[in-house]
């Protein structure tokens, strides 16, 4: 028994359902995100843990206890707002102590607890600030500090960092994941930013249309994706029609069009594809080569982004450019070599 | 993340209170005002059947007819000066103004004062004997009081010019402040003066607030009674002197309802061609 | 330079405005029967008369009941009306905001012939009441205009934020909803006020024989005798007006970023 089951779990608001019979199961103690473009369920479904919608079937548990019927304040959960929420007519002290009260704490003992939450959160000091005078960053860390310290079982965030620049963002990303290390506690993450989800989670699931397409940690949704949109969602990647000429257990022939024949391990094809099916053929940019020979090409654009290049090179026979990523290619006619055990071969998803 | 398309009947119920006073409040009434107008007066009582007598005694009587069309000419009359004065007031708040906020409070205070006592004021500073006069003859300015200045449609339009400022400020205010900064710039860039500017950018863009405002005061104005009673004299009375007439000294109420109906009918039909019109004007100037 | 024009005649507009609320106070000073220049003094006898004068004292009294009993009625229908519509998503709510918004349309001399023919045929007397109901059709819009906004400017993850702190509906409703709202009640509940307090025509048809203050005005304006201790009055009430507005306000703006102020 997982420490938060989701289990068949659907709602719908008067159409098509938002999220679509999910089931998940979350461990103690994980970082897990919902990756998904916005309308996916993902926001819908997290308001479900937290109580605020109720499933139209299907049952939430905790640590085993059914949350059916549990309103919002009676559950081991806190949540961090998209727009932070973060009480206007109280300073910061008030604000992460609101949830506090019942617990009718000694004067001493709750500013100690509150001052030690402010510590973990860098927000040391500011106690006594005014809530429409923290900025967006400091906001964020009041709506945390806020969440935490009443040590729920379950975190929840909605997409927590949105509001905030990029800067500001990758620094609060690391942070994040520090405390959640520190502080143990299970976080359930909402997000439709791949590279934060990937960054962070121990797993992810990645949603679409109320439904998870694929649930791994991240390494494997990046290398191995079970589909065209979890491929596509997740970083850049490049696609090529084909169709599988046969199979056995180690490697597959494909039939791949301008890429020629070519063998790729058994392990990169995704379950469920048999011989004589069409597929499509995907692989990374930063997995395709310039060499020698290969398939001849011309570079139609270049962006320098430090480290490493991105390109976008068109082949014969081939409206859309490829895109490759890496260090400068040998000056003059360009080649693409596509390494076959880089190679994922996917259903084509109609 | 605003309402989630919660409890609707939750949302109806409390909404109900407020609509079921106004029903009662208001639709019942103005209907029974409708009702009252089809009736005729005899004696105390109305009479059992229904007569459109009333409209055609209304509308029929040269009297009621130049009557209404006082009060229109009138009420058109203080809608030019409003806005025209307001124009330049709100245009220096929005462009010029600092505190901008400390200026809408301190134009907005006066309003919040009773109206009566408003056109009281102006009734003692007009008066032949009043402020104005007064302070004139001291200042040798003049020999004998001015004898225009009270019970005429001219103290009309003054009061109800002065009463209806605000009402003309904000609303042009607001469409001023909302014009694009970067529209003025882009148009200096291409060449124009400030003047220019401001007949060419400005001015077209403030017109939806303009005539916001000049609806704004024209609709109420017409049925004004405060103000023509005081300062109006025999010369400067408008229909709502008539309908009160009617509802007191005269009691014909059934003749009082008419009024009141053709009244709003009247001014109802010129807002709606001013404003068809006002907007015709506007795109055929493009 | 154009500046300095504009800045004269904003100058020039706002003494304009202000001349009559000032003409009030100055002449109710003035130690002469007769209200014109040049000024005879001063004095504080016209306050003294009115303060005496019981038939006053009484319309007085009947003002304040009747305000307050308004201002009251119209928060409360406005405070649910503006739920209402903000909260939920209402088929017809501008509609119904539409239909309530309509008295500030229509003449108030309709209104109060409209409401005495109500109140004929049903048979109820005239009454203060009956004002009570007059005023409403007037005061609630306002109250509407407040708290709507009020409303729309409050985050409604804040009640949620409460309830995943722990609160019930009741504790989230007392310790966020209301102390955020307060503000907004407080300036409908001014605004209205004095709204009614110096409302005149409907007060008018719909009173009967129990004067408010300003139907008790409109009856001595036709003796002249009486006129500076009718300015006494109007200063008085004016000043309290003004103080309760810019009260209003103040209060109306706590914990909320400045509005619709440039750019």
């Amino acid at each position: 028994m997982s420490f938060l089951d989701i289990s068949q779990v659907s709602k719908s608001f008067g159409g098509p359902p938002v999220v679509d019979q999910v089931s998940l199961a979350v461990s103690r103690g994980e970082f897990f995100s919902l990756l998904g473009p916005s309308g996916c369920g993902k926001t819908t479904l997290l308001r479900m843990i937290a109580g605020f919608e109720t499933p139209d079937s299907g049952t939430i548990s905790i640590e085993g206890e059914d949350m059916t019927g549990v309103p919002p304040h009676r559950r081991p959960t806190n949540m961090v707002f998209q727009s932070y929420a973060i009480f206007p007519h109280l300073n910061v002290f008030d604000n992460v102590a609101y949830g506090l009260r019942k617990l009718k704490l000694p004067k001493e003992s709750l500013r100690a607890k509150i001052e030690a939450m402010l510590a973990t959160v860098r927000l040391e000091g500011l106690g006594g600030r005014a809530a429409d005078q923290l900025s967006g960053g400091q906001r964020q860390r009041v709506a945390l500090a806020r969440a935490l310290v009443r040590e729920p079982k379950i975190l929840l965030l909605d997409e927590p960092l949105g509001a905030l620049d990029k800067r500001l963002r990758e620094t609060m990303q690391i942070e994040l994941r520090a405390l959640q290390r520190k502080v143990g506690i299970t976080f359930v993450l909402v997000t439709h930013d791949q590279e934060e989800a990937l960054s962070l989670s121990d797993r992810v699931a990645v949603m679409e249309s109320g439904k998870i397409l694929q649930l791994a940690a991240p390494r494997e949704l990046y290398d191995r994706p079970t589909s065209r949109a979890v491929a596509d969602f997740i970083g850049e990647i490049n696609f090529f029609h084909a169709s599988v000429r046969e199979m056995d257990f180690e490697k597959v022939m494909v039939n791949a069009g301008l890429l020629g024949i070519v063998a790729l391990p058994r392990t990169n094809v995704a379950a469920g594809i048999k011989s004589g099916d069409h597929i499509l053929l995907a692989i990374r940019p930063e997995h395709v080569r310039f060499s020698v020979d290969g398939l001849a090409g011309e570079i139609v654009a270049a962006t320098f982004l430090g480290e490493r290049s991105h390109f976008h090179v068109r082949i014969a026979g081939r409206s859309e450019p490829v895109a490759v990523s890496g260090s400068a290619p040998p000056s003059g006619p360009v080649h693409l070599a596509f390494p076959p055990e880089k190679l994922m071969a996917l259903p084509t998803g109609d | 993340m605003k309402q989630r398309g919660g409890n609707s009947s939750e949302g109806y119920s409390l909404l109900a209170p407020a609509l079921l006073i106004m029903g009662l409040a208001l639709a019942a009434p103005l209907l029974l005002m409708a009702i009252t107008s089809l009736k005729s007066q005899s004696g105390v009582f109305l009479s059992q059947g229904w007569t459109l007598a009333q409209f055609g005694e209304v509308l029929g009587r040269a009297s009621y007819r130049s009557l209404f069309l006082r009060s229109v000419l009138i009420s058109g009359a203080v809608t030019l000066v409003t806005v025209a004065l307001a124009y330049p007031m709100a245009y220096f708040v929005a462009f010029h103004a600092r505190r901008k906020f400390f200026w809408l409070v301190a134009l907005t205070i006066p309003f919040w004062t009773s109206y009566l006592l408003r056109v009281f004021a102006w009734k003692i500073i007009l008066g032949f004997n009043g402020v104005i006069n007064s302070g004139l003859l001291r200042l040798h300015l003049i020999d004998q009081p001015l004898e225009f200045l009270l019970y005429n449609p001219f103290a009309v339009v003054v009061t109800l010019a002065h009463a209806w400022a605000a009402f003309a400020i904000l609303p042009i205010y607001v469409s001023l402040e909302k014009i694009d900064r970067s529209l003025l710039e882009a148009a200096s860039d291409l060449g124009d003066s400030a003047l220019r500017r401001f007949l060419r950018v400005t001015l077209p863009l403030s017109m939806p607030g303009v005539i916001g405002a000049a609806i704004l005061i024209f609709v109420p104005t017409t049925g004004d009674f405060v103000t023509p009673e005081l300062v109006g004299g025999t010369k400067g009375t408008m229909i709502a002197n008539m309908i009160e007439v009617q509802f007191n000294a005269a009691g014909n109420w059934p003749l009082g309802a008419a009024l009141s109906l053709i009244g709003m009918a009247m001014v109802g039909v010129i807002a709606v061609l001013f404003v068809a019109s006002a907007r015709a004007a506007t795109r055929a100037a493009r | 330079m154009k500046n300095r024009a504009l800045l004269l005649y904003a100058c020039g507009y706002l003494a304009f405005l202000y001349l009559p609320v000032l003409v009030l106070p100055i002449f109710s000073f003035n130690n002469s029967q007769f209200i014109a220049f040049p000024l005879s003094g001063f004095t504080t006898r016209w306050y003294a008369a009115m303060a005496a004068d019981t038939a006053m004292l009484h319309a007085l009294g009947n003002s304040l009941k009747v305000a307050t009993v308004t201002a009251l009625l119209s928060t409360m229908l406005g405070l649910s009306a503006a739920k209402a519509v903000t909260h939920y998503r209402l088929k017809g709510a501008g509609a119904a905001l539409g239909f309530i918004s309509l008295p500030l349309f229509i003449p108030d001399i309709v209104l109060g012939i409209s409401l005495l023919l109500l109140l004929g045929t049903t048979g109820l007397p005239l009454s203060l009441a009956a004002v009570v109901l007059g005023h409403m059709l007037v005061c609630v819009p306002f109250a509407l205009t407040v708290l709507i906004a009020r409303f729309e400017g409050f985050d409604r993850n804040l009640e949620e934020a409460s309830a995943d702190l722990g609160e019930s509906g009741w504790m989230t409703f007392w310790r966020v909803t209301f102390p955020l709202m307060l503000p907004g009640i407080v300036a409908s509940l001014l605004l209205t006020f004095i709204t009614s307090f110096d409302e005149f025509l409907v007060a008018y048809f719909l009173s009967g024989t129990e004067a408010t203050l300003p139907i008790y005005i409109w009856g001595q304006l036709r003796f002249p005798e009486r006129l500076p201790m009718v300015l006494a009055l109007g200063a008085l009430i004016l000043t309290v007006s003004v103080g309760l507005v810019v009260l209003a306000e103040y209060v109306r703006n706590l914990g909320v970023k400045k509005p619709m102020v440039g750019a």
